[in-house]
């Protein structure tokens, strides 16, 4: 035998070997098996509040965005009716953001993906994120894939910012140092207060929550769990908060888009 | 105008009782909060709702600072005759926001 | 649920709200801080709301409350009211009192014989841990009463958003 190529075979397989593994599938924390949407962590009451579409407050960003659908802007007066016809038309859109978007040649969640076609396409002033008016769209455009399963798409161009994201997620962050797999991968269903922590889904974003008094988007769920550690929290649409929006998606894999959901 | 939500059935039989849902969009800011510099945010909510069939008022409330953001409210009533379902809040500075809904009763 | 009728502590005070049953409810001077809501505070505005030498029957009054808040910002209300809602027998008003709230008003509702039934639904606030009072007004004035109790506690976290 001869030792040399022994030796050679040996220290190729563990140099090489950290490099497949990057290319393949990531090991789960959590199993998809054992995947529970937040809505397992609320209240009956509040779960119920969430189904009954005729009691969840957050038809009312559902019908603002139907009635912004048709409203036309920018210096040719289109709306989003004029290219996309019925709202039912980007049925399964948001299953698969956030995503690498061609025309901005980065990665944007599907807030970012309305910006894109209000500045590029209508060519009108764009919504900051939280304003009123891109709350409505993008609630009504998850809205619409209410029901189906997430499936978000990590690889090539993405992948990196996969890592990015992964990388935050594990990171211990702020005053209280701690990370979001602390609380949400090793402490799920455990209590901190009276209050269940939840696997931290984002699967029901835009929500309606309770704490907010209002309907926000997931960008602003972050930065309060941010907030929550006393850390600074990265600014909305920007790619970190972006990149890890593309991991919890990721991570949420099969879980169904509940988009308007009720949260504390 | 702030967004409202109606649910009220298109049609019924005549003496059904029917149960009607509304939502608005609105703050129902308390008066209680302060923001960040410790300035008091002044109150300011919706104080009265309400529903007005084929011209008769048949429900009405009080809104106080105790009802929760973008009131919800349940209610019922029987229905009498096709007509329209005349909605109001009413807000603290009598401002009026209205919507509608008809419903055919056979 | 339906509970007893609130008890306040008795002092020398000249106004009192009789109810049948032998409870007792004294009106107390307002305190000075109308954000310091307190028992006595919910017995003024009943007394507005009602009137001083009225009485009060516990029952009939169904109310719908959860035990445990999710959050105090919103927390489901149902009242449901026994009554044949006819022109000779309805429900004309029902007043929901917080002995906590800053405001001890909550929410009233007015029916009439057009409801049907006496049901209906919203979702309020709560300061804090408290016993919510539903009253019900008949067309020929004779009140009913309901209570409920709720825990509210406090956001596991500091959301600054």
């Amino acid at each position: 035998m001869n030792v040399r190529r022994v030796v050679a075979s040996v220290v190729l397989t563990v140099v090489f070997a950290p490099l497949l593994a990057l290319a393949e599938e990531p090991a789960r924390a959590i199993p998809l098996p054992q995947l529970r949407s937040g809505k397992e962590f609320v209240s009956a009451e509040t779960r119920a509040q969430q189904d009954d579409l005729t009691v969840n407050p957050g038809m009312l960003w559902v019908d603002q965005g139907e009635k912004l659908w048709r409203e036309p802007a920018g210096p040719a007066g289109r709306s989003c009716a004029s290219c996309h016809g019925e709202p039912s038309s980007l049925t399964g859109a948001a299953t698969r953001y956030p995503a690498y978007d061609a025309g901005a040649q980065r990665l944007l969640d599907l807030e970012g993906r309305i910006q894109q076609c209000r500045t590029e396409r209508q060519k009108a002033l764009p919504f900051a994120y939280e304003m009123q008016p891109l709350l409505a769209l993008t609630t009504l455009v998850a809205y619409q894939s209410r029901g189906l399963p997430i499936h978000v798409d990590i690889s090539g161009t993405v992948r990196p910012a996969f890592e990015i994201g992964r990388r935050l997620y594990y990171e211990q962050q702020g005053q209280l140092n701690i990370s979001c797999a602390q609380c949400h991968e090793q402490n799920w269903g455990k209590r901190l207060r009276t209050e269940r922590i939840s696997q931290g889904h984002p699967n029901g974003f835009p929500a309606y929550r309770l704490e907010w008094q209002t309907l926000g988007s997931l960008s602003r769920r972050l930065r309060a769990c941010f907030q929550g550690v006393r850390a600074e929290p990265f600014e909305a649409g920007s790619s970190e908060l972006v990149a890890i929006e593309l991991y919890l998606a990721w991570r949420a894999e099969g879980l169904p888009i509940e988009t308007p959901a009720v949260r504390r | 105008m702030p967004a409202t939500r109606i649910v009220v059935p298109a049609t019924a039989k005549k003496g059904d009782v029917i149960e009607i849902k509304t939502l608005i969009n609105h703050v129902m800011e308390t008066g209680f909060r302060h923001d960040n510099s410790g300035k008091p945010i002044p109150r300011d909510i919706i104080t009265r709702f309400t529903c007005t069939y084929a011209g008769e008022e048949v429900f009405r409330m009080d809104l106080f600072t105790g009802v929760a953001a973008n009131p919800f409210v349940a209610f019922t009533t029987i229905a009498t005759e096709t007509g329209d379902l005349v909605f109001e809040w009413t807000d603290q500075h009598g401002v009026v926001t209205r919507g509608q809904a008809r419903i055919t009763v056979t | 649920m339906q509970g007893s009728f609130l008890q306040a502590q008795a002092g020398g005070f000249s106004r009192r709200l009789i109810i049948a049953g032998g409870l007792c409810v004294l009106v107390l001077p307002l305190s000075d801080n109308p954000a310091q809501a307190t028992p006595e505070s919910m017995a003024e505005a009943m007394r507005e709301a009602l009137g001083t030498e009225v009485s009060i029957k516990a029952g009939r009054v169904k109310i719908d409350l959860p035990e445990l808040a999710e959050n105090s910002n919103s927390v489901p209300l149902k009242i449901s009211v026994e009554s044949p809602m006819s022109t000779t027998d309805h429900v004309k008003t029902i007043y929901v009192f917080s002995e906590l709230n800053p405001v001890s008003n909550v929410v009233r509702f007015h029916l009439g014989p057009r409801s049907g039934v006496a049901r209906v639904q919203t979702r309020i606030r709560l300061a804090g841990t408290q016993r919510i009072t539903v009253v019900a007004q008949m067309n020929d004035g004779s009140l009913w009463s309901g209570a409920a109790n709720v825990v509210v506690t406090q956001a596991a976290c500091f959301d600054g958003t």
